[in-house]
This record gives C-alpha cells, sequence and structure tokens, in this order.
C-alpha cells in the first residue's frame, strides 16, 4: 500500500501548491485592484482612521474631527454649518469630500497630499499618529455674519475681498444647509438628507456666490462701461454724453427706455459721472453703441471675465458674448442682454477700481499647516491683470462715491466713511422681480474692502425691490463689519 | 566477521520538547503583539493563557514520554503553534468585538482546547494499540450513520447559516459531522482492509485502466449516495465533499487502482452538477464563486467579496497583529480565519501557515508509510487526508478555487466540535507514529544454545 500512500502525498502537495497560488493571486497581483474597488470599506476606513485636518476661520474651526466610538474613528462636525457650508462643503463617508473647501484641499486635509510624503514617512518613524493639515482661510468671520444676517431668507449671495490682496473676506450662498446631517455616520439619515438637499427645489446646496447659476449683472456692468469709455481717451468723468428719455437702437423696432421714464438731464444731456450717479440707461447705452462690443468684451475680460478661476474653490467663469451686434452692445452696456457674471467676479470689477485699477487673484485659503504647526504653503497675494490705468481708477472711484453719497445708492452710507458703489436692477425674464445688485468698496481714499451682493428676485421687496433699497444695506453691513476695529 | 549493529532508534521526544519551546514562544510572541497594538500594553492575561496552553501540551508531551515513547516528534508542535495562533486570532477578534469574561470567544476556545487535550490524552493512555479499533468496524460504521443523521433529526437538528449540520442540546450546538469523519476513517479502514482482495484484483482490464465489477461497485456507490445525501437534505457542501474525497482515497490507497479515483471523480462531478441544476442554494455558492462582484452576487452574500478585500489589505508582510480589520469579514474566527490571518499576518504569514498544515499532514502520511499493518496505513491515511482536504476545501472556498462551503479550519478555527475532532486525531495519528517508529521487539536469546535449534521462539512481551 505504500505505493499509493506516496502518490496521494503527491496530491497533497499539489493541493497545497494550489492554495499557495491562490493566496499569491489574490495578496500580491491582484492586491492592489481589490483595494481600488468602489465597495471595499477597508479603504475608506483607512483615509477615516487619519484625523483629518481642521478648517480655521481666525484659529477657530468652522470644521473639525473629533473621535468616536464607532468604526469610522472620527466624525466630521461643523460648530456654525448654515454660515460656513459653501465653504467648508461638507465630508461624507458616503458621498465623499463634497464640494468646498473640503474637496478642493481633500488631500491636505485627509494627509495623502504628496507635500505631506515626508511628514508621513516621519510618523511612521516615530510612531507619532498621523493627522491631516489644518487650513487657515481668509474670511473675516464678522463679515460672513454680517452678509449672511444681512441676506437672511432672502436667495442670494455676498462676496466681500480685500482688494489690496484679494483674499476672500465673506462667501455666503443662501439658502443655505447644514453639512453636519451630511457628515453623520448613520447610513439611512445621510442618505436621506442629501436627498432631501437635492430634491428641494430652492437649490440650497447650489453655491451662488462662485458657482451657481450665472447673473444678469444689471446696472453694476455700468462700471465697466465706463472703465472702457474712460480708458479709449475719448471720455472723461466731465464728459457730457447724451441722456434720452428713449435710446433708438439701430436695426431694430426696440427702444432702449429708462428705468424712470424720462430724460436723464435737462436737454437729455449730462456728465458721464451724473449718468452713473443716477443709473442712466439712455447715456450708457449710446456709449456702447460708440465704443462697440469688443471694447466691452475686451474690458470685462481685464476684470477676470472668461478667466476659470480656483480660489482654489472652482468659480465658473462669468461672460460677455463675443461678436454682439450694435443693438446687442447697447443693451451689454447696461448688463443685459447675455452678459452673466458671478458675484465674485463683480466683487473683483469693484476691488479692481479700488486697488488703483489693479485686480488682486482672489483666494480663500491664506495658510496650510502641518500637526506640528510648521506652514505647508502659504498664498502670498497675486495680480490676475490690470483693468483700468490708475488714472481711471481714480476717476471711477471719485464718480462711484457720487452714487452713494447722492445717487442711486445713498443706503450703503457709512457714517465718516467715503463709500464708493454702484447698485444694479437685473430683469430677467418677464413677469419676474429684477434681481437687486449693488457693488462697493471702501474706504474710498484707502480701500480696505471690496464687496458684491445680489438678491435674487428682488428679495423681501419683489418688484419694488430695487439694488439701492436690498441690496445696497447688507453691503454696507459687510463693509462696516470689516473697517471696525 | 564483521556484524552488523543496528542503531537504537531514538525516541526523539527531546526534539519534540525543543520544538514545543518554539511553538509556545511564537505564541506567546503573537499574543503580546496582539495586546501592544491594541491596547498599547501588555496583556495581563498573557500569563492565564501562557500557563494554560503550556499545562496543555507539556501534558501531552509528558504522556508521550510514558505512553507512547516513540511517537512523531513533529506532530504536536506543529498542532500547537496552529491551535495557538487560532487562540491568539480569535482574541484579537474579541478585542475588536467587545467580547470579555465569559462572552470571550478565546476563553470557550480554550476550554475547548482543554477538553480536547484530554480526548487526545485518552486515546493516548487507553489505546494501547490501534489495531484494537478495527474490531469496532460496524460500530463505527453505525455510529458514523447516526452522527450524520443526527442533525436531521427534528427538534436536536439546528440549521444555521442555512446549513443543517447542528444539533443543540440546550445552549451547546455541536457538529457531529467533524467527529463522523474520525469514525468513518475508522470504518472505512477496517472495512477496506477487509474487502481489498476482491475490489483490487477482480476486473476487467478496459483501455488500460482496470474497472472493477459491477458488483464491487456497491460500497464507493453507497458513500456517493450517503454524501450526495448529506449535500442535499444538510446543505453542507463542505461535508459532503469531505466524506466522499475520504473514501475515495481510501479506497484507492486500498486498492492501489487508480480506476477509483477516476470513477470517483466521475460520480462527484456527475453528483454536483445535478445538485447545481437542481438546488437553489448549490446555484448560489456557483454563482459567487465564480462573479463574486457581479451586482448580482453581491446581493446574495458580500461575505467572499470582504474577505478578499482583506486579503488584499494583507498583501505581502501584513497589517500586523491587531492592526488590520479582519472583523469586518463575517465569521472571521470560524470559516474565515485564513482571510483574518492574510490581512495581518500578509501573504508571508499565510504561506507559513499552510506549509504548517502540510509538514503536519505529511508527517501523518509518513506514519502510514511507516507503520507495518495495513488498518493502521488506512487509518493514518485517511486521518491525515481528512486534515489536507479540509485544508484545501476551507482555504481553496476563500481564496476562489472552489466554490466557498462551511467547513473549519482545523486547530486554527473557533468552534468546540471541530476543536475536539482534530486533537482527536493527533492522538490517534501519535499512537499510530508510535506503533511506526517503535523498534521490533529484540529476540530473546535464551533458547539459541543449543546447535540443533532450528527455530527460534520469539516471544513478544
Amino acid at each position: 500500500m505504500n505505493a499509493p500512500i506516496r502518490r496521494l502525498a503527491m496530491v497533497v502537495a499539489f493541493m497545497f501548491t494550489c492554495l499557495l497560488v491562490s493566496t499569491t493571486y489574490i495578496q500580491f497581483v491582484q492586491a492592489s485592484s481589490l483595494r481600488d474597488k468602489p465597495n471595499n470599506r477597508r479603504t475608506l476606513l483607512a483615509n477615516y482612521a487619519r484625523e483629518r485636518g481642521p478648517i480655521l476661520v481666525h484659529g477657530d474651526p468652522i470644521a473639525r474631527s473629533t473621535p468616536t466610538d464607532d468604526d469610522l474613528k472620527f466624525q466630521r462636525s461643523y460648530p456654525d454649518p448654515q454660515l460656513y457650508a459653501h465653504i467648508t462643503g461638507y465630508y461624507s463617508f458616503v458621498y465623499g469630500a463634497g464640494a468646498g473647501v473640503e474637496r478642493s484641499q481633500d488631500a491636505l486635509l485627509s494627509g495623502s497630499a504628496d507635500a505631506l510624503f515626508y511628514r508621513r514617512m516621519v510618523d511612521l518613524v516615530t510612531g507619532r499618529k498621523p493627522q491631516g493639515a489644518a487650513v487657515e482661510l481668509t474670511i473675516d468671520p464678522a463679515a460672513q455674519k454680517a452678509a449672511s444676517d444681512g441676506l437672511g431668507k432672502q436667495t442670494g449671495a455676498v462676496v466681500a475681498l480685500n482688494p489690496k490682496t484679494g483674499a476672500i473676506l465673506a462667501l455666503v450662498s443662501h439658502p443655505t444647509y447644514d453639512p453636519n446631517r451630511l457628515a453623520g455616520h448613520d447610513l439611512t439619515k445621510v442618505q436621506q438628507a442629501y436627498q432631501d438637499l437635492n430634491d428641494d427645489k430652492a437649490r440650497p446646496l447650489l453655491n451662488r456666490a462662485i458657482a451657481g447659476d450665472l447673473y444678469p449683472p444689471g446696472s453694476t456692468f455700468k462700471v465697466v462701461t465706463a472703465a472702457a469709455a474712460l480708458s479709449s481717451g475719448t471720455y472723461d468723468e466731465d464728459t457730457v454724453v447724451p441722456g434720452p428719455a428713449t435710446l433708438d437702437l439701430p436695426q431694430t423696432s426696440v427702444n432702449l427706455p429708462n428705468d424712470f421714464r424720462g430724460a436723464c438731464g435737462p436737454g437729455g444731456k449730462l456728465s458721464l459721472t451724473r449718468a452713473l450717479q443716477i443709473s442712466c440707461n439712455t447715456a450708457f447705452g449710446s456709449l456702447g453703441l460708440k465704443l462697440g462690443g469688443n471694447a466691452l468684451r475686451e474690458q470685462a475680460q481685464k476684470f477676470g471675465f472668461g478667466e476659470s478661476l480656483s480660489v482654489p474653490l472652482p468659480v465658473t467663469p462669468s461672460q460677455v458674448p463675443a461678436d454682439m451686434n450694435p443693438p446687442q452692445s447697447a443693451q451689454a452696456a447696461i448688463g443685459q442682454f447675455d452678459v452673466r457674471v458671478t458675484p465674485l467676479q463683480m466683487a473683483m470689477v469693484a476691488a479692481g477700481v479700488a486697488n488703483d485699477g489693479v485686480v488682486m487673484k482672489p483666494y480663500l485659503v491664506q495658510t496650510v499647516r502641518a500637526q506640528d504647526l510648521d506652514v505647508i504653503s502659504q498664498t502670498q497675494p497675486q495680480q490676475l491683470s490690470r483693468a483700468v490705468s490708475s488714472d481711471v481708477a481714480q476717476q471711477l472711484t471719485r464718480m462711484m462715491v457720487k452714487v452713494v453719497s447722492g445717487g442711486t445708492g445713498t443706503r450703503a452710507q457709512i457714517p465718516g466713511v467715503t463709500v464708493a458703489g454702484k447698485t444694479g436692477t437685473a430683469q430677467h425674464g418677464d413677469g419676474k422681480a429684477p434681481h437687486a445688485w449693488f457693488i462697493a468698496f471702501a474706504p474710498a481714499q484707502d480701500p480696505q474692502v471690496a464687496v458684491a451682493v445680489v438678491v435674487e428676485d428682488g428679495g423681501e421687496l419683489g418688484h419694488e425691490g430695487f439694488g439701492g433699497s436690498i441690496a445696497a444695506p447688507i453691503a454696507k453691513d459687510v463693509m462696516q463689519a470689516v473697517l471696525k476695529p | 566477521m564483521a556484524t552488523i549493529t543496528t542503531l537504537a532508534p531514538r525516541t526523539r521526544r527531546g526534539v519534540e520538547l525543543v520544538l514545543l519551546v518554539f511553538a509556545v514562544g511564537i505564541v506567546m510572541l503573537a499574543y503580546v503583539n496582539v495586546g501592544i497594538a491594541v491596547n498599547g500594553t501588555l496583556p495581563p492575561s498573557i500569563i492565564a493563557y501562557g500557563v494554560g496552553l503550556t499545562v496543555l501540551v507539556l501534558a501531552v508531551h509528558i504522556t508521550l514520554r510514558l505512553r507512547a515513547a516513540y511517537a512523531d516528534p513533529v506532530l504536536l508542535p506543529a498542532a500547537t503553534v496552529l491551535n495557538g495562533l487560532g487562540l491568539v486570532m480569535i482574541h484579537r477578534l474579541d478585542l475588536a468585538e467587545n467580547r470579555s469574561g465569559g462572552e470571550a470567544f478565546a476563553a470557550r476556545q480554550m476550554i475547548w482546547m482543554a477538553l480536547g487535550v484530554a480526548l487526545a490524552l485518552a486515546i493516548l493512555w487507553l489505546l494501547r494499540d490501534h489495531r484494537r479499533l478495527q474490531r469496532f468496524t460496524y460500530t463505527a460504521m453505525a455510529a458514523g450513520l447516526v452522527l450524520l443523521l443526527l442533525p436531521l433529526l427534528p427538534g436536536l437538528g439546528k440549521s444555521i447559516n442555512g446549513s443543517r449540520i447542528w444539533i443543540g442540546v440546550g445552549p451547546l450546538s455541536f457538529q457531529p459531522g467533524e467527529l463522523a469523519k474520525i469514525v468513518l476513517a475508522v470504518f472505512f479502514a477496517g472495512y477496506l482492509v477487509q474487502t481489498r482482495d476482491a475490489l483490487s484484483l477482480v476486473g476487467r482490464r478496459v483501455l488500460g485502466f482496470s474497472l472493477p465489477r459491477a458488483r464491487d461497485l456497491g460500497p464507493i456507490l453507497i458513500a456517493w449516495l450517503a454524501s450526495l445525501g448529506v449535500l442535499v437534505f444538510e446543505r453542507d457542501l463542505g461535508s459532503s465533499l469531505l466524506f466522499f474525497g475520504l473514501f475515495v482515497a481510501m479506497l484507492y490507497v486500498a486498492t492501489e487502482r487508480k480506476s477509483w479515483i477516476a470513477i470517483g471523480l466521475t460520480l462527484f462531478l456527475a453528483g454536483s452538477y445535478l445538485a447545481y441544476l437542481t438546488f437553489g442554494h448549490v446555484e448560489r455558492r456557483v454563482l459567487l464563486w465564480l462573479h463574486p462582484f457581479s451586482a448580482k452576487a453581491l446581493e446574495v452574500s458580500d461575505q467572499l467579496v470582504r474577505g478578499l478585500f482583506g486579503m488584499a489589505n494583507g498583501g505581502l508582510l501584513g497589517t500586523g497583529l491587531g492592526r488590520g480589520r479582519p472583523d469586518l469579514t463575517y465569521y472571521a474566527e470560524s470559516d474565515f480565519i485564513v482571510p483574518s490571518f492574510a490581512e495581518e499576518l500578509g501573504l508571508f504569514g499565510v504561506f507559513a501557515l499552510l506549509l504548517l498544515y502540510l509538514v503536519f499532514v505529511e508527517r501523518g502520511m509518513r506514519t502510514a508509510l511507516g507503520v507495518r499493518d495495513g488498518f493502521g496505513k488506512l487509518l493514518a491515511t485517511g486521518l491525515a487526508f481528512t486534515v489536507a482536504l479540509q485544508c484545501f476545501v476551507v482555504v481553496g472556498g476563500v481564496t476562489r478555487v472552489i466554490p466557498l462551503t462551511g467547513l473549519t479550519m482545523p486547530f486554527l478555527s473557533y468552534g468546540g466540535s471541530s476543536l475536539l475532532a482534530n486533537w482527536a486525531i493527533l492522538g490517534l495519528l501519535l499512537r499510530i507514529s508510535d506503533q511506526a517508529r517503535r523498534p521490533a521487539p529484540p529476540v530473546e536469546p535464551t533458547n539459541l544454545a543449543g546447535s540443533d535449534a532450528v527455530t527460534q521462539v520469539v516471544r513478544l512481551r
């Protein structure tokens, strides 16, 4: 019987060889593709097991990870969820790092960024618990709060910038949402919350300040038109321009009327400053005709239109259409036709004028620090473009100051501070109340803050809501919050 | 005149003792490793576990010195490492699942190990010669059948996870199939030793194959039907494969006829295919085996997939004991204990474990080669082969070589019945190996004085 026993022993050896091959195949050959399978919970948990870095505003966390007892080890929480939702985004174990800084800085926050490679190695050797980096934002909490309170229940957005650096001081989009609901560890609750937010007609997940559906800028765009006119060399702030009750548009039967149904000045003539001050449609419409669509478009591009910015949240480029015919140019000159902007872009227009004609690149992340507080990266202010000459910027400033001191934007006045601004009331579609706009900066002689406010559909006032009545007070509050010592 | 002197065979008990020190050392190291990885401190329970393990294996070692001095020196250390590492992994999963005190699986497993060792000791003390078991051939058959049928009895049998292979008495549950494989090995060995001549010599040669007579097919057909019965009524693919595989292997060894293997494989494949066509649960198993990542399969179960993820997570070197997440896999301490080890000890750790099993099995086979009686050869072969086959079915199942079945890894997995059965197998193999290696009794020189002495009288003690 010994021969078959020996042969059976060979069979056993063969069976074990099969097992050695199969385990090798799984643990060596297939290992990385198995690790990358989407439903591999271990990979997800490995990301969660590392403490995610906080997102800080003035040293206080607006997103932080706290240890939990469950499988996921850490719970992401947002102490002031509604106020910062569109800045932080959310970090969900079901939907991943969604929107906001959570997504755009995911690698740094989670600690898997290449910039942190060396530190990970050190942590491995020293046995220190690895942790993601902390991301400090440029946000001014007072300005953020003022913007959010000002909008209240109205739909719209506010962006405030430091015109000298491009640092984003406030970024608010309403309606907002509670990212804590998406960061929970209860699968069904998270899924329900996600479903609710996506089904919500008000679309709270939309970041209207930088990446919503673009808005028509209305009369705030007249600042760009004025900039183009002044830069052309044939105009200055005192140049007298025609301002009839209605502007006859060539090639069409449509005319361009003034909002206030009447001529803008005695004899249908007025200075450029006055035209901006009272937001005279016919004057700027005729400027559009004179300058042509391309001049408007080029001036807009110098303010940052058409630029795909990343702050590092991705910003939808604002647009002025190419190849407009004369009537389209006239409409574009007053911010109608197909001119479409983000509130951030309009804040950049105000900031460009404020900063002596130079537009700074907007940014939201000030500093990224490792767990040991070493600075990993720090954002240096960068010039994006020169929009207008210093001289033109000063003329524009003087014109915009008049708007607030004695024009359509008086409700943005701040006692003891010279404010420069421009209102806008943007029609969009028949029957709907226009969007109320206001862009401004202050103090006019030494600008510390530039702001853009849009309130959709006239806000609480509806058809009675104008830029000057609805949006200007919000802008004023935000600027005051920044200027307060 | 040249004289031939034979070296007195050594007992090798000293070697065994050294290997046992290593075995217990490895296990303790692993235990400390888990404690430090999970809690950052030396676990206080290490003394209890260390002393318990040492006492148990020393009891077997001393018994061997007294009762089976020539037993194989490698079998016990191999089993010690496997059982000990199993305890460590079960303890590690206890920590992950927050089971402690009487709830802790490791504590229960320790008790079962003690009972298993007691069973092995009983075999070594009470069974002085394995050939005595041959007397119980047909008793073993009856016992085997009863054990197989017990789970089907209403009231006594319990269905757990779709398989009806358990019996429950009060809070205790037991898998009689684990013990059935031992008594069936005894029965097969006794039966085949008697009938091997008829089964091996008579027959015709067809195409170079010597085929048996039709009427000699009876036993293999009965075994086939019985294993199909286990598959159908107890819904247990693994046990079914194990019993039939055991029978065919022993039949082959007894008769030296390859045709039995061909016939056995044909019958098995035919039976499996029929079962695949007929029974939903077999069909699902095949789906999970071939397409574990398909949406349809994931609807049925993601157990296999979780095990695969665990193994992939381990990679070559593993996460280290206590640093992976084997608790994410269902039955990580029993059916899926190999993926648990694969995750934390890596591919190298799994290789070490598999080679340890291979050493255990091959030492069993060597025992079969060495022992002089046919019954002992068949029994040792059968017992060693069940261990090998069970490893193949379990590891092959979790690594997708064959469809996944519900069997436990010998010595390693959590489970009382399995542990008892495997220590009994170890006891029997030790007993047989003692016979295999023990020198032939010395010839008594008393009657050699007379030159006319033609015959020697050999007296066996």
